[in-house]
């Protein structure tokens, strides 16, 4: 029961996401705005200036923290479809109604929501760690660990969007809710990219990002459960 | 779940409020008494650091709001857990007014830390700290709790809500607590919560531990007094209430 649930709930919403290019789509174009345009808000010889070791090391830094952000901030974009769409239509009271426990629909639709938004990004992100001179060790780096990372990345949005379904604005709130929640991602995705662009083991930051990806993907969806049944109430 | 009758009493307005009436003075006397007591042995009795120099009496106020704040937190998602399990609104109104003092405590935690980190380390603020990147993070979680609840119209809707944001908030105060442990850069290791013998002189201990009750008993002070003001919120229009208003106005 609970498998098959899983399973016919990750095919819908994966049917559902395909049939409107924009859903996928838009968050990429915005990773991708972002990443392609942090760089005009720097002057070029501030990038020289900086104090590393010349030019290049300056805009690697940059890119490695511009990356990283703009992951995160395009992660933040996709996710009113998540519950959204599915509570103003009713399915969602369906899918709560429905005798198959709630976990394997939240985990159902959790799994398709990262096969739409956060796999394609990790597909983008080495042309962009190209884009501001990452070696190849960085990038191989800065997928891996985005790969390890948003599945949990991808729970703590869905809590943001479970817990806001019902609110008007919700993207400022959510921004405030979630953002903070990701920052250990954020700092041990960084530190392990910058470790590997200096050839150095990123073993320490890899472990504790895989941690806290199994304590978000383990008891995350049982705080988006609640959340989804508060906001049916 | 069966809960013990005692425990059911905490649950009841009109019970809490007439306990935190009578017992919020007491430990509002207590604290102030205390953080006056911890404020002159600290700054005049304590001998100065060796290294710091008198710079480090600061660790007789920093420290505190430090913990309080996370304290708070913990209080904050604790009893919005309660609520949450057990349908007890007055949990709800405990974990309400928890927030804002909490926020308070931790800014001024971020305030004073900055204000030690210009003389010791030479910098108002270091980014590469993950000690202080979690105390930023710990007053955007309050700060998250109070906006999501102020996003929604209906009490009911709010306290539940905002409970389970708390509860997945709370997996990150250990993680401040024991990033110290893992990453120590510029913040110096943990002195006092050694189960060996403390790595701090007596004459600055005691007026230190004296500063934490006294910080402590402040909170809950503010806390008391907090929870009055949700309840007269909560329970406008209930008998008690317009009894209990028309017997004090009398």
């Amino acid at each position: 029961m609970a498998g098959s649930a899983f399973l016919s709930i990750l095919r819908r919403d994966l049917r559902l996401a395909f049939r409107r290019v924009s859903e996928w789509a838009n968050p990429l174009l915005f990773f991708t705005a972002v990443a392609g345009m942090f760089p005009l808000a720097l002057s070029p010889d501030r990038l020289a200036m900086s104090p590393g070791e010349g030019e290049l090391y300056g805009l690697q830094s940059l890119g490695i923290g511009v990356l990283w952000m703009a992951a995160l901030l395009s992660s933040l974009m996709g996710l009113d479809r998540l519950f959204l769409n599915d509570a103003d239509d009713g399915s969602m009271e369906q899918l709560v109604l429905s005798p198959a426990p709630l976990l394997s629909i939240v985990y159902g639709k959790l799994a398709a929501h990262w096969l739409v938004s956060a796999l394609p990004l990790i597909l983008l992100v080495p042309v962009f760690g190209l884009v501001y001179q990452l070696t190849a060790d960085a990038i191989a780096m800065l997928a891996f660990a985005l790969f390890l990372a948003t599945p949990a990345l991808t729970v703590l949005v869905a809590i943001g969007a479970a817990l806001t379904v019902n609110v008007r604005s919700a993207a400022a709130v959510i921004g405030l809710v979630v953002l903070p929640l990701c920052a250990p991602i954020l700092i041990y995705g960084a530190r392990a990219t910058a470790l590997a662009l200096d050839a150095e083991s990123a073993a320490q930051p890899l472990y504790l990002i895989a941690s806290f990806t199994f304590l978000a993907v383990s008891l995350g969806p049982i705080a988006i459960a609640a959340a989804v049944r508060v906001g049916l109430e | 779940m069966k809960l013990p009758l005692w425990f059911h009493r905490f649950g009841s307005p009109p019970y809490v409020y007439g306990l935190a009436n009578s017992v919020a003075p007491w430990l509002g006397g207590a604290g102030l008494i205390l953080v006056a007591i911890g404020s002159y042995l600290g700054l005049a009795v304590a001998p100065p650091d060796y290294l710091q120099g008198d710079v480090y009496r600061i660790i007789y106020i920093h420290p505190q709001t430090a913990y309080v704040g996370m304290m708070a937190y913990t209080l904050m998602a604790v009893s919005a857990g309660i609520g949450f399990i057990w349908h007890i609104k007055l949990a709800h109104a405990v974990a309400v007014s928890a927030a804002p003092i909490g926020a308070s405590f931790t800014f001024c935690a971020l305030v004073t830390g900055a204000i030690w980190g210009r003389p010791t380390w030479g910098t108002y603020w270091e980014w590469g700290d993950p000690r202080l990147m979690f105390e930023l993070l710990l007053l955007f979680l309050f700060l998250g709790y109070l906006a999501l609840r102020a996003s929604f119209d209906e009490r009911d809707k709010a306290d539940r809500v905002s409970a389970v944001l708390a509860f997945v908030g709370i997996v990150n105060v250990p993680i401040i607590h024991y990033s110290v442990l893992w990453w120590n850069t510029l913040h110096q290791g943990p002195t006092i919560s050694r189960l060996d013998a403390p790595a701090m002189d007596t004459a600055m201990l005691v007026p230190f531990l004296i500063m934490v009750a006294g910080f402590t008993a402040v909170f809950y002070w503010l806390l008391l007094r907090r929870l009055q003001g949700e309840i007269l919120e909560r329970e406008q229009g209930t008998r008690w209430l317009r009894d209990f208003v028309r017997g004090t106005a009398a």
